[in-house]
This record gives structure tokens, sequence and C-alpha cells, in this order.
């Protein structure tokens, strides 16, 4: 009977741990629907990439106010967690606080956890005053309405209820509190709970905390919280190339040759025969690039990317948060699909283009670049308009009727005006 | 009509035996928009000046197609690119520049895995580094004192990260540079990028270049100094609607050209 509460907590250990698993291998799956690109470019930067804007948040704190708050709960995330490793021994084996036994560094460890828990908790209070009492107006766009608003505000919730129980646990551990070294939060909070039944709230708050941490960890595949564990590979993934740099398309490429070339037969069918693609540019997700398609999961839904857009702040549609959280729903839609069809996509009839993303919100962009650079986890919307916009162009011919007539001057006359080529000198005799 | 600037072609040159230092890539608004054939003007005063050895593609020349790419273009992209290369690489051209940061991304950076690799740079990076060689001299003139903010031009500034280059040149007119708040990094487009230049803008409360020129009038300038043809179309057009006759929008260019009297 004494080892029961053993068996159950590693019970929920391996059923928390088993759908973690599980949801990481969802991810993949979802990601690997994107269309693989060759990663270009020295993984030494990009590991370096990965240290200074993931790491070391070097983006965050381009705005000081946010940047020093994300500061103090990505801390505290961090170091907090290392108790967890000591609550799962404690679990595993029945032992209570086994680290404690390593002495004074002990406390000054859980006086450690303590401080941040606190900080965390005053900073996320902050993070929910800005979007329910000031409502910054980056949290108020018509995005966020619904589940993206519910769901920044339940990550907050989850991580003041996670901090208070871990603050509670130690102000009701009496072994804990009796050793008077590393309680300098709890140790405030221990009186409160004077002539209550101490060993039954430390049980319990414990129980919860690891409970919680468990729900929470699966909780990020269905949230915008998942750029805990993606901000990683997503900073290691970013470009290397100036922002300004955009994609040639390889097999727009072959047949621009194909054409140019006066020896190659235009009729001849090529040697591999696959390259000339079905499509160009994108329609929905499968036509992503898998780095794309990554970025839409990392995603936090901060909104620094559309209230740096001039598009947006000057009232038009366009809201590049908006795009990438539309491409997450829409995989997230195609990911259900083909749950529920035993592993296979079953056409639904919707795409990302028109289902989610209108062409207003595609002619927009300006393609300044501004989302791109603002972005603190090196996402790319632009890379998504610009693919959705070449396929409007070269598959539907469905550019804006003055953008044709552009297209059209440069074809004849080598330049967006209708002037002649043979005027381009004209100017050093004007 | 006045008296012709001027200006060599390559095919000229090399008929000549001569290879020149540089050709200069004059972009569709630098041959074809009546304010920015000033600029261009002014650049090749400049050049004259500096006694640098130049061309330009002239007649042979034509648009790179970035406009055609970000509407999403990329066959006419690639068609237009792949003949100014095929041009390009019979001249054996080695380095560019261009007063347009459209052409300048497009050619440094999509160009070279189409076969087309040269040294390009913008033309304030041309002047700074004709400055440093003590190739070129920059005076105040008329700018002396003047308080002149700079606006970034996204595809120098954001999309290739130059920031100072032009810059440094307005500090040598010794003038008064003041920065708008947004600016480098953090600076708003003037509305022009990604094909907006040809088209209408979508339904909105207001229009970017006006946005822009305001934050710029903010800064009481005399001058918007600008790095981009089409910057200064779009910003010329705002401060038409906001301060016609007080403040003068001006390329980096046309300020030396016009501070040495050339
Ligand atoms: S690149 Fe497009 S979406 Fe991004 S900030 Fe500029 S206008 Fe907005
Ligand atoms: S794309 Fe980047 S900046 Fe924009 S909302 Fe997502 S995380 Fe924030």
């Amino acid at each position: 009977m004494t080892f029961l509460p053993n068996i159950i907590f590693g019970l929920i250990l391996v059923a928390g741990i088993g759908f973690f698993v599980r949801n990481i291998q969802r991810l993949r799956r979802n990601i690997k629907l994107g269309v693989d690109i060759p990663i270009e470019g020295p993984s030494k930067q990009r590991w370096a990439n990965m240290a200074r804007i993931a790491l070391g948040q070097s983006k965050m704190v381009r705005r000081p106010i946010s940047g020093l708050l994300h500061i103090i709960v990505y801390l505290g995330f961090i170091i907090i967690n290392i108790e967890v490793l000591e609550i799962v021994i404690d679990g595993l084996f029945g032992t209570h606080r086994i680290f404690s036994s390593i002495g004074s560094i002990y406390g000054i460890l859980i006086g450690t956890f303590e401080i941040l828990a606190l900080l965390v908790f005053i900073s996320v209070i902050f993070f929910w005053t800005r979007r329910n009492v000031i409502r910054l107006k980056r949290f108020m766009s018509p995005e966020m309405k619904g589940w993206p608003k519910q769901d920044a505000n339940l990550i907050i919730y989850f991580e003041i209820i996670l901090m208070g129980l871990f603050i509670t646990m130690n102000a009701t551990d009496v072994q804990f509190q009796a050793m008077g070294s590393g309680n300098v939060i709890s140790g405030f909070i221990a009186p409160l709970f004077e002539g209550l039944p101490l060993h039954a709230i430390e049980r319990t708050a414990w129980w919860l905390h690891i409970i919680g941490i468990l729900i929470f960890l699966n909780y990020l595949y269905y949230s915008k919280h998942l750029h805990i564990l993606l901000a990683f590979p997503n900073t290691y993934f970013g470009s290397l190339k100036p922002n300004g740099h955009l994609n040639n398309i390889e097999s727009v490429t072959n047949e621009v040759k194909l054409m140019m070339d006066p020896d190659t037969d235009p009729y001849a069918v090529s040697e591999d025969g696959a390259e000339v693609p079905e499509k160009f540019g994108v329609s929905d997700v499968f036509d992503l690039n898998r780095i794309q398609l990554l970025n839409a999961y990392t995603c936090t839904e901060c909104g620094r990317c559309t209230s740096e857009c001039p598009a947006n702040q000057t009232g038009k549609k366009l809201s590049p948060r908006k795009i990438m959280m539309d491409t997450r729903d829409r995989l997230q839609e195609v990911a259900k699909n083909i749950e529920t069809n035993k592993g296979k996509f079953i056409s639904d009839g919707k795409q990302l283009l028109g289902n989610y993303v209108s062409n207003e919100e595609i002619w927009a962009c300006t393609s300044c670049n501004a989302c791109v650079e603002a972005c603190p986890v090196s996402i790319n919307p632009l890379s998504i308009i610009l693919d959705l916009r070449r396929y409007l162009v070269m598959e539907q011919s469905a550019a804006p009727v003055e953008l044709n007539n552009m297209m059209t001057n440069i074809e004849n006359n080598g330049a967006p005006w209708p002037y002649n080529q043979m005027d381009r000198l004209n100017w050093n005799k004007e | 009509m006045k008296e012709a600037l001027k200006v060599p072609t390559i095919a000229e040159l090399q008929a000549q035996g001569i290879s020149p230092e540089v050709l200069f890539w004059v972009g569709c608004a630098g041959s074809f928009d009546d304010r920015a054939k000033k600029i261009t003007k002014a650049l090749v005063k400049i050049m004259h000046s500096a006694k640098v050895s130049f061309a330009v593609l002239g007649t042979e020349e034509s648009c790179t197609g970035d406009p055609a790419k970000r509407a999403g273009n990329e066959f006419l992209f690639q068609m237009q690119a792949v003949t100014n290369i095929e041009v390009m690489n019979l001249y054996k051209v080695k380095k560019i520049v261009t007063a347009c940061p459209h052409c300048f991304n497009t050619i440094k950076n999509e160009y070279p895995s189409l076969g087309g690799r040269y040294e390009v740079v913008h033309h304030t990076q041309f002047l700074k580094s004709l400055l440093e060689d003590g190739r070129l001299t920059i005076e105040g003139g008329q700018f002396r004192g003047k308080r002149i903010t700079f606006h970034d031009p996204c595809y120098l500034g954001r999309a290739n990260n130059i920031y100072e280059a032009p810059r440094e040149l307005i500090k040598k007119l010794d003038a008064q540079l003041v920065e708008m708040k947004k600016s480098r990094r953090n600076g708003l487009c003037c509305g022009a990028g990604g094909a907006q230049m040809f088209k209408d803008a979508e339904p909105g409360n207001k229009d970017i270049n006006i946005e822009r020129t305001e934050q710029a009038l903010e800064t009481k300038p005399d001058i918007i100094a600008a790095g981009c043809p089409f910057c200064n179309t779009m910003m010329t057009d705002g401060v038409k609607n906001k301060a016609e006759g007080q403040v003068k929008v001006k390329d980096v260019a046309e300020m030396i050209a016009e501070a040495k009297d050339l």
C-alpha cells in the first residue's frame, strides 16, 4: 500500500510525457507536410543566431519593458524547472526533498527559485494587465479576438497558479521551513497557514504543481505558447541571407533557360521528366516550405510585426501576425483532417488562400521587411505573402489591373512605364 | 535644349578598348521619371568631377525585374534578369553602382544565382568610398547648418543593412542631421515598395507616404533626404500635401552636386 503514491506518480508522469511525445510527433508530421528545402549557409552562424536571438533574447529587449519582463519569465521558467527534477525523483522513490542533503547550497538554490517565482508572478501580472486593463493596441487587433485572447490569458493563469503552488508547497513544508534557509519568500507566507493541516496542504500543492506542469506541457501543442520550444529551432533555421533577398524559383529558372536558349528544342521532354512542377507559388499549406510551417508554429502572436507594418498602421486589412496565425490554423485544420481520415488528407475544398488569407491582404504589402525585422524569433511573414502573390499571378493571372499593365510594360518596353527602351538614354540630352 | 552631359555607353568605350571602372546602372526611374532623372544627372556630374571612369548600358539596359518579382511574376522577373545578365556578362562588367535601392538589391542578391555575379554598390556607398579615397571632396555650400532628416529606403536599410553611408555623406555637408523617431531599422516604408508604386492602395484610413511625411516633418527639417527615386516621389507627394514650399525632398547625390555647384 505504501507504494501506491509512487505508482500513481509514475503513471501520471508516463502519461504526461507520453502525450507530449505524441504531440511532438504530430508537430513533426505536420511540418513535414511542407516542401523540403535545402538549408543553406554555415551551421556555425546558425548556432550563433540561435544563441543570440533565442537563448540571448537579443531582439526581445528592443522593446525594453516587455523585453525585461519576458527575460524574467524566461529565466524563471528555465531555472525553476531544475526543481522539477527533484519533484520527479521524490515522486518516484517516495523521498522528500532528496537534494536537501547537499547542504547549504540547497538553501541557496531554493531561495533563488523562490525569488524568481515571485518575480515571474509579478511579471505575468503585468502581462495580464497589459492585455486586459491597459489593452495595448497590438493585443486588440481583430485577429486577437476569441481563442487567441483566451489562449494568452490561460497561459498567464497557468503561470500564476504554478508559481503560487510552488510557494505554497514550500510555505507549508514544516521540515523545509525549519531548515531556515532558502525560504526567503515562503517564510513570509508560512504564518498565513498557521493552524491549518499543513501536511495535507503541502501534499496537495505538491501534486497539483507537478500535474499542472504536465498539463501545461501538453497544452503547448494547442497554443501559441509552443514558442518556448520552437524559438530555438526557428532561430537556427532563420535565413542567413540579407532580408532583401527573395528566392529565385528554380523550376522557373529551368523554363526560362529553355526559352532563352536557341539550341534547345522547346518541345523536347526534359530528361528527368518531373522538372515542371504542378504549381507555381503557394495556395495552401502543402505548398509552403517546412521552415515557413515551423515559423507558423513558432509565432507567439506578440504582434510586434503588425505594429511595425506600414500597411496595418494606415488601416489596411493586412496584418503579418494574422498571416502567421492563418497559416497555423489552416495547418491544424489539415492535421485534424489527416487524423480523422486515418493518416490521409481528404480534400475539404478549402485552402490557405481565400479561405483564410484574402487577396486584399496580400496586395497591401509593400515588402518593406519591417515585420521580419521586428519579429523576436526570426519569423518571416513576408515570404508567405509573396509566395501567395506568386500563385495569384502565375497560376490565376489575378493581379490587380494596374499591376498587369506594369508587367505588360516591362515585357514590351523593359520598363514598368510605357516608354520605349530605345529612349532610355534620352535623359542626358534634356 | 541644354548641352548634353557626357555619358559614355559601355559599348562605345569597349569599341575604344576602354573598360570602365564601374557600370552606372541607371534604372527605369532614373531613366524615365522626371524627378529621378535629376538624381541621375547629379550623380553623373559628381562622377565626372571625381574623374571616375564609368559607363552606362544605355538602350541595352532593361528593367531589373524587381517590380515584377515583388508582384509575384517570377517568370517575367527571370526573363528580365537573364537578359540583363547576358548583356552585362558580355561586357565583362565587374562593378556596378546604382542610385536605386531596388535595382541594387535585386542585382546584388538575386542575380548571382542566375549567373550574374558583380560587386554592386549603392551610390551613397560609392560616393563615400570616393570621399575616403580622396577623389571626392564634399562642401557644405548652401546646406551648411541646414536641418536635414534622412528617410531610410527599405531596400537599402532593412533589406541590406546599409544605414550609415548616406548619413556620413549628409554630415559632410556640415548639415545638422536630425533623426526621425522611426529611423534606421525601425524606419517606416514610404509606401512604394513591393510594386505598390504602380497600383492604388488597398482601402485604409491613410496613405503610407502621408504617415511617413508627417513623421519626417516632426523633426522640423529644412530638407528631407532620400536615397531612392521611389521614396523621393512618395515623400515629394507627401510634402506637397503637407508643407508645400517649406520643405524640400532631395537625394543625397543632388545635395552633394548642388553644394559643389556642379
Ligand atoms: S513586409 Fe509587408 S507585411 Fe511585412 S511589415 Fe512590410 S508591408 Fe507589412
Ligand atoms: S510573427 Fe513574430 S513578431 Fe509577429 S506575432 Fe508572430 S512572433 Fe510576434
